[in-house]
């Protein structure tokens, strides 16, 4: 800012490199215009919100029972120590239980989320606008009172269902089938009618239409979903506390919560480390499964993170 | 050309399901609040007729949750914590949400990668990873000693209403910014150059188009993390558990899990769920008249 020669009219272009001065008072005046500011708060949240996680994972391996200072690189949380994740029986039985639980919610939320897409798309008449209405409120109600209301409901009026795995995968289908819903649905939309019009002027049956045409259409939106409950159940927390009766039905999100409130271990860190990895690689696998079944269709990943970003909404 | 039941049998087994456990388990919280103890089990015994419906609980919770019940501070204090974390959430989020829709080009993909990567990975292990960074011998503390901040270490994770609130903020963030993202990201680029011609500057242009065309976006991401926030009770639990950062969710977990009076932890749970089915309506109201206005 100490420039002795006057400054030129601000709508001149600047003749070459500009001086660090002159970018300094042209970001002030301009702030917008060259977003450093921007790029600098966008990286620096990104830092913030990946970096963590990445240290947790690096503590998983460490070699000796801290968490917090660095003892070298060893792998006896996972496999070796009498409390790494293989030896302890509780932590090996919640990741049993997680996964479980997954699987059924897979299996059962999502044929349940396809048909209930397929059915609210087109149906039109008495019952259609409450059931669109219906749908949407397990992905806005806070889990604590879904989890309130399952576990008053298990045990004052279904009180053949007890707490435990089973009333634990009911709960877990209760929140997926909503996202398997919004995510058919948005492929639903997005290939209209056209193509089973089409079979039916070729004279294909409504069956015919339906399982030749249709489905194959709508595969990809069934596997991202299928995908989707698998990540949201094997993260979910809440539910699986509410429902749980203690013991092994134990999940791994409420075993790294119960070890984080007691004397966490690296083995912790550990088993956080296996639950992330395996829902990552379910999105993954989600996402590559969605790309490949619309290949040769344009503009195919957008569709999936449009749905993923509706499926957030 | 397809049967006209056809529909609605596909649409029938998930309407039932969601009838049976999540219509229905609503009412049970209903009965349960509006219903009555047994004397000496001390159990909850559900009041399925509105008719015989006994406000005495409700009211109880009601007088508690008011100025001058014991409960008015835990209200104030979610609030507090829910508003800060919220406010904190547009402060950081817009101008990150706000350069990957706008100036990013190369990073765009990467940094929408990175931007979805949190939403993926466990809360509770995200929760975990700053339990460890906050511990008195973590790197926080460490790098606080070093820099000679402090000499002695900080107690982070000794119920300090600043480690709930980093923890909240923390937590939710990516469901701020991802729907804000895909708002701004919707804007048609013709405003932005209309502004342009007309001779405003960037700053005006972002004053008076983008930010007004965001404005949903803001207050959808807002609704979508205060919801959640509200309701939330493991996140104070973990990186404190002090009963002076015990939230509106801590006290509900409380009369489940620890006293054993479900029938004032429904009544709680009620009111909650009012108090929010409000914000929401609220937030659907404001969205719809702003999509008037837009096509008007």
């Amino acid at each position: 800012m100490t420039t002795t020669t006057p400054a030129p009219p601000r709508t001149a272009a600047p003749q070459g490199r500009p001086s660090a001065a002159r970018r300094l008072r042209s970001w002030f005046a301009n702030p917008w215009g060259r977003p450093r500011f921007l790029v600098l708060i966008t990286w620096t949240y990104m830092v913030w919100a990946i970096v963590p996680v990445l240290i947790a994972v690096q503590y998983s391996f460490n070699g000796s029972r801290s968490r917090t200072i660095w003892a070298g690189f060893s792998t006896r949380w996972y496999i070796s120590d009498p409390s790494s994740v293989i030896n302890d029986p509780t932590l090996s039985s919640a990741l049993q239980q997680s996964l479980k639980l997954a699987a059924a919610d897979v299996i059962i939320a999502t044929p349940i989320g396809v048909l209930l897409a397929l059915g609210l798309a087109r149906w039109r008449g008495r019952g259609s606008g409450s059931s669109n209405f219906i749908m949407l409120f397990p992905l806005v109600t806070p889990e604590i009172v879904m989890g309130v209301s399952l576990l008053l409901v298990f045990t004052n009026l279904f009180t053949f269902i007890h707490t435990g795995t089973f009333a634990q995968i009911l709960g877990h289908v209760t929140f997926s089938i909503s996202y398997v819903v919004v995510i058919v649905r948005g492929r639903l939309f997005s290939i209209g009618r056209q193509y089973e019009e089409a079979a039916a002027d070729l004279g294909a049956s409504p069956r015919v239409a339906l399982v030749k045409v249709l489905l194959p259409l709508l595969t990809p939106a069934i596997v991202a979903g299928a995908a989707i409950c698998f990540a949201i159940s094997i993260d979910d927390f809440v539910i699986s506390y509410w429902l749980s009766s203690g013991g092994n039905t134990t999940t791994v999100p409420m075993a790294i919560y119960a070890a984080t409130r007691a004397a966490p271990l690296p083995s912790t860190n550990a088993i956080a480390t296996i639950l992330s990895l395996i829902t990552l690689a379910s999105v993954v696998l989600g996402y590559a499964g969605y790309r490949i079944f619309t290949r040769g269709e344009r503009a195919a990943g957008q569709g999936m993170v449009g749905d993923m970003a509706a499926f957030d909404i | 050309m397809y049967p006209g039941w056809l529909w609605r049998g596909f649409a029938l087994p998930g309407v039932v399901w969601l009838i049976l456990l999540f219509i229905i388990p609503f009412y049970a919280v209903t009965a349960v609040a509006f219903g009555q103890v047994n004397p000496t089990l001390l159990t909850p015994e559900p009041v399925w007729n509105p008719l015989q419906w006994n406000v005495g609980w409700m009211s109880e919770a009601l007088t508690r949750l008011r100025p001058g019940g014991d409960l008015w501070v835990v209200v104030v204090r979610t609030c507090e914590y829910v508003v800060v974390s919220v406010g904190m959430c547009i402060a950081i989020g817009y101008p990150v949400a706000y350069y990957i829709a706008r100036h990013a080009t190369r990073t765009k993909s990467l940094l929408l990668i990175l931007l979805i990567l949190p939403l993926w990975i466990s809360y509770l292990m995200r929760m975990l990873a700053w339990v460890n960074l906050l511990a008195p011998d973590g790197y926080v503390n460490r790098f606080l000693i070093w820099s000679h901040v402090i000499s002695t270490p900080y107690g982070w994770l000794d119920g300090r209403p600043i480690t709930v609130i980093f923890a909240l903020i923390y937590g939710y963030i990516p469901f701020f910014i991802l729907p804000l993202y895909a708002s701004l990201d919707r804007i048609d680029k013709s405003f932005l150059e209309a502004a342009r011609d007309l001779g405003a500057s960037p700053f005006r242009t972002f004053l008076h188009v983008t930010l007004p065309l965001s404005k949903t976006g803001i207050l959808g991401g807002c609704v979508l993390v205060a919801l959640p926030m509200f309701g939330d009770y493991y996140t104070p639990n973990i990186v404190s558990g002090a009963p002076t950062t015990s939230m509106v969710g801590n006290q509900i977990d409380l009369y489940f899990h620890y006293t054993s009076q479900p029938t004032i932890g429904a009544a709680l749970t009620l009111i909650l769920s009012f108090f929010l089915v409000v914000l929401m309506a609220y937030y659907m109201v404001t969205v719809a008249r702003a999509t008037k206005e837009q096509q008007a």
